[in-house]
């Protein structure tokens, strides 16, 4: 029956697309620009322009509905204000960017996207959020308050408590100030992780792509076989061995944490630098500077990494998010960043349960929401600054 | 007189970049009747290609066609939909690109990729438009054509490839083809082949085309009328014949001019003086198989020695060889008496300072991320040991003499730089080290004509003023006559003659100089015919070397 009516829906969606060219070529005198419209594209713009037109109508739903609260129209309304807001921001902090500042990042932020934009608000705000976050969470992260269970929001109506504007959790610590100080630890921990996988893979890739021969071969042998074994697993496997060692303190488990992830992933970073080099090291000018009888290092880090330095930082950013989404599942599956310490995966796992009172409790529910809105929040910021880069490394326009 | 095939009529042009429009072609007219071929002239930048697009009705991205019509057989290109140009292009109006190994799908055949076009616009269906094929690739007269078509494009050669690639373009029998520059990137030999093809079968089917390139030797072989672009302005159009004979603008004159450099003969070598580089009886190869046999000549002081040969026959590999980037299997190079090291990670700092290298292309040549200064510099602080100031007057000095502004250029990256002024970068670094003797690898063919010639008089100038001896790599038998003192003459990795350059310009010749001396076209319209008629057709190009 729902086949049956997707197909109807299908078909007066085509009836739509052709009545709106035939209107448009008839209303405009045929203008080239529904001239030559293929079909497809006016098919496009009738479905972008029902789904707006569908958007519009969920979003003026009542959110009560004789008592119940329809949580689907309430998290879509939560959406829709988030982008819009975000956006807005996005927009002030470019535009007070691109009259602030030195003539170089005027011009920066001048011929910055709005997307890559947010993604540098995002970070910067990230960034200055982990580095004070002693100073600007209201509580300490390990501290247990009066009580637990509080519902965000701060609508004691609700079940919340204005002094806890995002809660608490089940033995009531302050869900915010947890929030603050997982910046810290999450964040800093994966940025740690992935400069030593940058040193690590990045230095051998290198090395690989300049010497060639068996040491090459070596190397490479030995991270297809690390890459053979799923990463999550193998990083799982290598953790548990490395808490028999670790003895009783925690913050030994998080350093043995660090190196494994950080030797997983150098195997990407690897692949990739050994690859950039290998497109480099054919170049006129390496060749050049060989018969010059330059050393290693001088062709590796003056000639070599000054023009890797696009895909490599690209793929810096790209890392970051794999780096800082697996110390997310390895909290988030117990194994990572140990408790008391606040970490955005954990916070996930323990508040987990809560999302079962979506259907009659969405502000109940918002709550293991928070944490994986932070993760994934960050996670968009970076892909869109990374993008970003891309696009003006490749010296594409427009 | 009736209505021409294709009128073009104020085309303007414009490109995007950093946010403007910009105008590239500024108004140029062009009227081409059916079965007449135009020749576009001009340097790169001129528009060449832009406008041999345009006459499609097509831009590349990030450019538009401003004003002005282009109208073909009474349709307007410019204005026309999409679905009328999609009837017309491939179908009446045809192109063929400059690298046809480029434009080929590796993934099929030549055959399917032939039928194609027929196909899509209904001429005909799959099985005739095959045997169609099999009878142009005959008439084109690639080997075998019965089965040549069966074949993917990276087994065949790069003329066989260009020739089917006009036998695509011939697919629907088009009013109108372009050539985009078809034989630049082709050796001498193989290019008369692919010059004799595309006008035979242009002549049979009455076919107009609009032929761009940048030698005017081709353009006087296969246009009727020759129009000359500089910067998206015509500077004149006249038939080939007056044009050739009396231009009436300064640009086309100067155009005609270059080839007449040509610089005064060096007294004799005195017998006996050590040469500075001789290469003893070098045997070299890649992997197992051989692709040197044998080579030895001598460079002397404040001497160029050409080496010639079209490509694969052991040119730059004979200068990886001096320069030790790949050690010969058997035999050995001298400097100045000394034998040196066959692998370059030998040599010490001095060996390698002995022999500079300037290489092809310009932008793979110099590191995109350095500025000019420290691109000219580290050279200076690596072999002279030179820091500072000093480093910095050294440098300066250099860039005088390649004659670019010292405090203009210092700070410039590469990509700041047109093609000539980066080879001449290339020259100051090699000169950097005060070497005696620097390799040429083939420094001025990816330059224009014009640009060329002051790189060519550059080194002549340098070499007088230092004493330094070239060893110029190149394909050009034009680029020989003007610069070198000998010639030595390679084909499949074998010395095949060397001597003076007076002796080798002058007959008799072994039979293969004397094929790469006359395949290079001169500026005489009928310089292809005599040649044919001469040689034959069967006997030209590949089937020519093949025979030797």
């Amino acid at each position: 029956m729902t086949l049956l009516y997707l197909a109807l829906f299908a078909a007066v969606l085509f009836g739509v697309a052709y009545v709106f060219r035939l209107v448009g070529r008839s209303a405009t005198g045929n203008a080239p620009f529904f001239r030559d419209m293929p079909f497809g594209v006016a098919y496009g713009y009738m479905l972008a322009a029902f789904l707006l037109l569908f958007g519009i109508y969920y979003y003026l739903k009542p959110v009560d509905l004789e008592g119940v609260p329809q949580a689907g129209v309430m998290f879509f309304r939560w959406a829709v204000q988030g982008f819009i807001m975000f956006a807005a921001a996005a927009f002030v902090f470019r535009l007070i960017f691109r009259n602030v500042g030195t003539e170089g990042t005027k011009k920066l932020f001048r011929s910055m996207p709005l997307t890559a934009a947010f993604g540098v608000m995002i970070i910067i705000a990230y960034a200055f959020v982990s580095i004070f976050a002693g100073l600007i969470a209201p509580y300490g992260q390990e501290e247990i308050l009066g009580a637990a269970n509080i519902v965000p929001g701060g609508n004691p109506a609700m079940g919340g408590n204005p002094e806890y504007p995002l809660g608490t959790d089940q033995i009531g610590r302050d869900i915010l100030s947890r929030l603050i100080y997982g910046a810290q630890n999450t964040v800093g921990i994966a940025f740690v992780t992935t400069c030593l996988a940058f040193f690590i893979g990045g230095s051998l890739g290198f090395l690989a792509a300049t010497l060639g021969g068996w040491l090459d071969q070596l190397l490479s042998r030995a991270v297809d076989a690390l890459m053979a074994i799923p990463a999550l697993i193998f990083a799982l496997l290598l953790i548990t061995i490395a808490t028999a060692w670790a003895g009783s303190a925690s913050w030994q488990v998080t350093i043995y944490m660090i190196f494994i992830i950080a030797i997983i992933d150098s195997t990407r970073v690897f692949r990739l630098s050994r690859a950039v080099g290998l497109n480099i090291v054919v170049m006129d000018y390496i060749e050049a500077a060989k018969l010059r009888g330059e050393g290693l290092g001088y062709l590796v880090f003056r000639e070599m990494l000054p023009n890797a330095y696009a895909p490599l930082l690209a793929e810096f950013g790209l890392r970051f998010c794999f780096v800082f989404l697996t110390i997310a599942s390895l909290s988030f599956l117990g194994v990572g960043i140990q408790p008391p310490l606040a970490d955005w995966g954990t916070m996930v796992r323990d508040l987990s349960q809560f999302i079962n009172f979506a259907a009659f409790a969405p502000n109940v529910a918002v709550a293991p929401l928070l944490a994986a809105g932070a993760i994934a929040l960050l996670t968009v910021g970076v892909n869109f600054v990374v993008d970003w880069m891309l696009h003006k490394s490749s010296g594409l326009k427009e | 007189m009736s209505e021409p095939l294709l009128k073009v009529r104020g085309l303007k042009i414009e490109g995007r970049s950093d946010e403007t429009w910009n105008p590239i072609i500024n108004g140029v007219d062009m009227d081409l009747n059916k079965g007449e071929v135009i020749g576009l002239i001009g340097e790169s930048g001129a528009g060449k290609s832009t406008i041999g697009l345009a006459s499609m009705g097509f831009t590349r991205d990030g450019v538009r066609i401003s004003e002005g019509s282009v109208v073909f057989d009474g349709v307007d290109l410019v204005t026309a939909s999409a679905a009328d140009k999609r009837a017309l292009l491939g179908k009446r109006i045809a192109y063929v690109a400059q690298s046809a190994a480029a434009s080929f799908n590796p993934a099929h055949k030549l055959i399917d990729q032939h039928t194609e076009g027929p196909v899509q616009h209904s001429v005909s269906n799959k099985a005739e438009s095959q045997e169609d094929g099999i009878e142009l690739y005959r008439r084109l007269r690639l080997p075998n054509p019965e089965e040549i078509g069966f074949r993917y494009p990276h087994q065949v050669s790069g003329g066989q490839l260009q020739r089917a690639m006009t036998a695509m373009a011939m697919a629907c029998r088009p009013d109108l083809i372009i050539f985009d520059e078809p034989t630049t990137a082709l050796d001498v030999t193989t290019q008369i082949e692919v010059l004799a093809s595309i006008r035979d079968i242009v002549e049979q089917f009455d076919t107009a085309a609009i032929y761009i390139t940048h030698d005017l030797a081709v353009v006087a072989q296969m246009a009727d009328k020759i129009k000359v672009l500089l910067k998206g302005d015509e500077v004149e159009e006249a038939d080939t014949r007056t044009m050739l004979a009396n231009p009436t603008q300064d640009y086309t004159k100067s155009l005609w001019a270059v080839r007449s450099f040509e610089r005064p003969a060096k007294p004799s070598v005195v017998t006996g003086s050590t040469p500075i580089v001789s290469v003893k009886n070098v045997t070299a190869a890649y992997g197992t198989v051989d692709v040197l046999h044998d080579v030895s000549f001598d460079i002397h002081a404040g001497r160029t020695v050409a080496v010639v040969g079209e490509s694969g026959s052991g040119k730059s590999t004979t200068a990886r060889c001096i320069t030790g980037l790949l050690p010969p299997r058997k035999g050995y190079i001298e400097f100045e008496g000394v034998q040196m090291p066959l692998d370059y990670r030998r040599r010490d700092k001095n060996q390698l300072r002995q022999a500079q290298m300037i290489y092809q292309m310009a932008d793979t040549a110099l590191n995109p991320r350095k500025t000019i200064g420290e691109t000219i510099g580290r050279p200076v602080e690596f072999y002279l040991g030179l820091k500072g100031k000093e480093k910095r007057a050294k440098v300066d000095a250099l860039l005088d003499e390649i004659e670019l502004e010292p405090t203009e250029y210092f700070n410039r990256l590469p990509s700041e730089l047109s093609g000539g002024q980066k080879q001449r970068i290339g020259i100051a670094r090699a000169l950097a080290a005060e070497p005696k003797f620097i390799i040429c690898d083939e420094v001025t063919s990816a330059l224009d004509q014009l640009v060329a010639e002051g790189i060519l008089k550059l080194l002549a100038k340098l070499q007088d003023q230092l004493g330094l001896s070239y060893m110029f790599i190149t394909h050009d038998l034009a680029t020989v006559k003007s610069i070198s003192d000998e010639v030595v003459v390679m084909k499949d990795g074998v010395v095949v003659e060397q001597g003076e350059k007076a002796d080798m310009f002058t007959p008799p010749h072994h039979p293969y100089t004397d094929l790469l001396l006359s395949s290079v076209p001169e500026m005489d319209p009928d310089w292809l015919d005599n040649l044919l008629e001469q040689r034959g057709v069967d006997n030209i190009g590949d089937a020519a070397v093949d025979k030797m």
